[in-house]
């Protein structure tokens, strides 16, 4: 089995968890972690053990299937993109509290210079809170290595252990020396009562547990093999580089350098301390947020010289470069060729022939007949809604937020109030807003824009498909106020229609405009192709 | 010894197949690689790119940095010009010379190309009209490919990237295989010919 492939850091991860006895990966999709959960669908060797690997309806249900998992004895794996940390939050931090018992192993994968997202926030402080060991790989062989190591951490600390990828490692590929595969545990459900039942006096002996296990948690980071220490010689300055950024200030790195290579966390404080009394000045080299950074200062005191993303040497938002980091560290390079003159931005745009394009121009054609309409967005390929040539939503903030906002819009006057989610985003997180809205009565007009299936990440399956009728006329939306339609130019007259008399009606209304994503479309007419050839 | 490439062009024209081939090649050659792709939004219609890094030593960093890019690969000739400032001061670009406009501001054609041919090294043909006029119509990134291997070989003999081509497509049959091989030919002997 052993061998070398050319893997994505995605992928690495998971063959790593795979070859590590891996019985259950749950997630949802997004950009950039959506990768390594379809690896594992597509792996012969994952079929063969009969790994769980069926998307979930969203981060929170991936997170708790995958402790159940845990629970009964084997290694589960789930996957995210860093918001997914949002959703999921509540059944991590008190995964943590209860503990484990096979290996748990959360992976969240952030996307420093939002290349794909709506923030840049970094899921390291997500492991902090949760006080619970943080991987982060440097590199593919890294990755790949590291997840054996680290359900078998878990499974010593009985604690989740957190790993951290960056966009740039996660989709980023090179060559990966493969290993052995280890037996996948058997079926062992827990039986201690006490550790999972968090009542208030349970909870509390739990989290007392969870502390005292902190300063285990502290020492392995100072004795792991990913942390690693190199003083060449006493230096003006001397470099920490998280992860990824390893590689960056390998890539310029003067000879003689001392830079301390992070991976595992909590910071390993004996090398810290080490490191600093061999330089005069510490640099923090991190992708996203300044977590090592504000640590360290803390940790050396007000007057050892702490600098990095805080103090400007390094950009405060986006990710990496080799540039800004050779920058920081006073190699000079740069181009040699200023930029083009000829040269406009191209922002990425719905697909012609795509059925979002017709829902936004009878949503626009409306909407323009009322002065007031406030068309709330969410997340998924309709976004590109915002962008001309439709410019069509005000808003879009999280997963599921369409719903809420123009219901409690509609609370507060505004009329009308029109909210715009996609069939996997109303199944992820849209369904218990429709109910709000369903029971207060609300004034607004919902327009699930179903696809049949979870588009932008790629076309992965999408939760509701074929049920979301039922789903709403089980929510309490009327039958008559619930309407299905084909989103064709040819039908433009009878869409705009049911949009107007809608939004005439004064309570919940949803028009489920209805066709395949063309990109899927597309797909399964070359596949057939393929396959009568 | 190494060659830094950036391999550009707009979501679905196929920069990524380019990449497949080279990669395959250099790891059959021993060669280490990275190779940073671009997934997700930014696949829908807008620009894309890729860095791809070859070596016959270890590779730190998985993104080219500024001015040391030794080729710009690119399918389509303003996203070329985007990475003007990664390029190395010796650096090619290999490019198609057919604009895809589908945004409303795209700059004059005439005043593109000229200041493409500004640089020093540019091989540029019009790949989509040749794969079209050879009967390949969907291998012009083979083409393209073909036009980049004599800057490839201090690394990657033609041979190697024949090769390669042939194991990638091979799933799909000997009739694609051929027209991808017939797509290299034309394009290496255009960037000869020229």
């Amino acid at each position: 089995m052993a061998e070398k492939r050319l893997l994505l850091g995605d992928e690495a991860v998971a063959l790593g968890a795979l070859h590590a006895g891996l019985s259950g990966v749950y997630a949802y999709p997004g950009t950039p972690s959506t990768e390594i959960t379809e690896f594992i669908q597509q792996s012969p060797f994952a079929r063969e053990r009969g790994v769980r690997s069926r998307w979930c309806t969203n981060e929170k249900t991936a997170m708790e299937a995958a402790l159940g998992m845990s629970y009964a004895g084997k290694r589960a794996l789930v996957c995210m993109k860093h918001v997914g940390m949002n959703v999921c939050a509540d059944a991590f931090v008190n995964a943590a509290v209860t503990g484990v018992k096979g290996g748990l192993v959360v992976l969240a994968a952030d996307d420093p210079s939002m290349h794909s997202s709506q923030n840049e926030q970094d899921s390291r402080f997500y492991g902090k809170f949760a006080m619970v060991p943080i991987l982060e790989p440097s590199d593919q062989q890294e990755a790949y290595d590291m997840m054996a190591k680290a359900f078998a951490l878990s499974e010593q600390l009985r604690l989740p252990v957190l790993m951290r990828l960056v966009t740039r490692l996660a989709h980023s590929r090179a060559a990966v020396q493969t290993g052995e595969p280890l037996a996948q545990n058997a079926l062992e459900p827990d039986s201690e009562r006490a550790h999972w039942v968090l009542l208030p006096g349970n909870a509390r002996r739990q989290y007392a547990a969870l502390i005292a296990k902190q300063t285990e948690i502290e020492t392995l980071s100072e004795h792991s093999g990913f942390n690693h220490l190199a003083i060449p010689a006493q230096g003006e300055v001397g470099v920490i580089a998280a992860g990824i950024a390893y590689n960056y200030v390998c890539e310029s790195a003067p000879a003689g350098l001392p830079v301390l290579k992070l991976s595992q966390y909590p910071l390993p404080a004996r090398q810290i301390r080490e490191l600093a009394a061999h330089c005069r000045r510490l640099l923090v080299v991190e992708d996203g947020q300044p977590f090592v950074e504000e640590q360290v200062k803390t940790l050396l005191g007000a007057d050892y010289s702490v600098t990095g993303r805080l103090t400007g040497e390094l950009p405060r938002t986006g990710e990496l470069t080799p540039d800004c980091v050779a920058a920081a560290l006073g190699v000079t390079g740069g181009p040699a060729f200023e930029n083009a003159h000829n040269l406009a931005p191209r922002p990425p745009q719905l697909c012609q022939g795509c059925g979002h394009r017709d829902v936004y121009t009878a949503l626009n054609q409306v909407a323009a007949e009322y002065p007031n309409a406030r068309i709330f967005g969410d997340i998924g390929c309709y976004t590109l809604g915002a962008l001309p040539p439709f410019r069509a939503i005000d808003s879009c903030v999280d997963m599921g937020a369409s719903i809420t906002m123009a219901k409690g819009a509609a609370d507060a006057g505004v009329y009308p109030a029109i909210a715009v989610i996609g069939d996997s985003t109303f199944t992820h997180s849209g369904m218990t807003g429709l109910l709000d809205a369903v029971n207060d009565g609300s004034d607004i007009t919902v327009i699930i824009s179903d696809n049949l299936t979870t588009a932008m990440t790629g076309g992965q399956d999408s939760a509701g498909t074929h049920k979301f009728e039922a789903i709403c006329l089980a929510l309490g939306v009327e039958r008559e106020h619930l309407h299905v339609v084909v989103p064709l130019p040819k039908n433009m007259e009878e869409i705009t229609r049911i949009l107007r008399e809608e939004i005439n009606y004064h309570g919940v209304s949803v028009i489920i405009p209805q066709r395949e994503c063309m990109q899927t479309l597309g797909r399964k007419l070359r596949q057939k192709k393929q396959e009568t050839k | 010894m190494k060659l830094d490439i950036k391999l550009s062009g707009v979501g679905g024209q196929g920069i990524l197949s380019i990449a497949t081939i080279i990669g395959e090649a250099a790891t059959a050659a021993g060669l280490h690689l990275k190779q940073a792709e671009v997934h997700g939004m930014s696949q829908r219609g807008g620009d894309v790119q890729s860095d791809m890094r070859l070596s016959t030593d270890g590779i730190c960093s998985d993104l080219i940095p500024l001015g040391q890019a030794d080729l710009i690969i690119s399918m389509e000739p303003m996203e070329a010009l985007r990475y003007l400032p990664y390029l190395a001061p010796k650096g090619a670009v290999i490019t198609s010379s057919k604009p895809l406009v589908n945004i409303p501001n795209y700059p004059d054609e005439a005043a593109l190309l000229a200041e493409l041919d500004t640089l020093p090294h540019v091989v540029r043909a019009d790949i989509e009209t040749l794969a079209r006029e050879h009967a390949m119509p969907k291998s012009a990134n083979m083409i393209l490919l073909g036009m980049a291997a004599p800057s490839l070989q201090q690394l990657l003999s033609e041979e190697q990237l024949r090769d390669a081509i042939a194991r990638v497509f091979a799933r799909k049959g000997t009739e694609v295989v051929s027209a991808n091989l017939e797509a290299f030919k034309l394009g290496l002997e255009f960037a000869r010919n020229r």
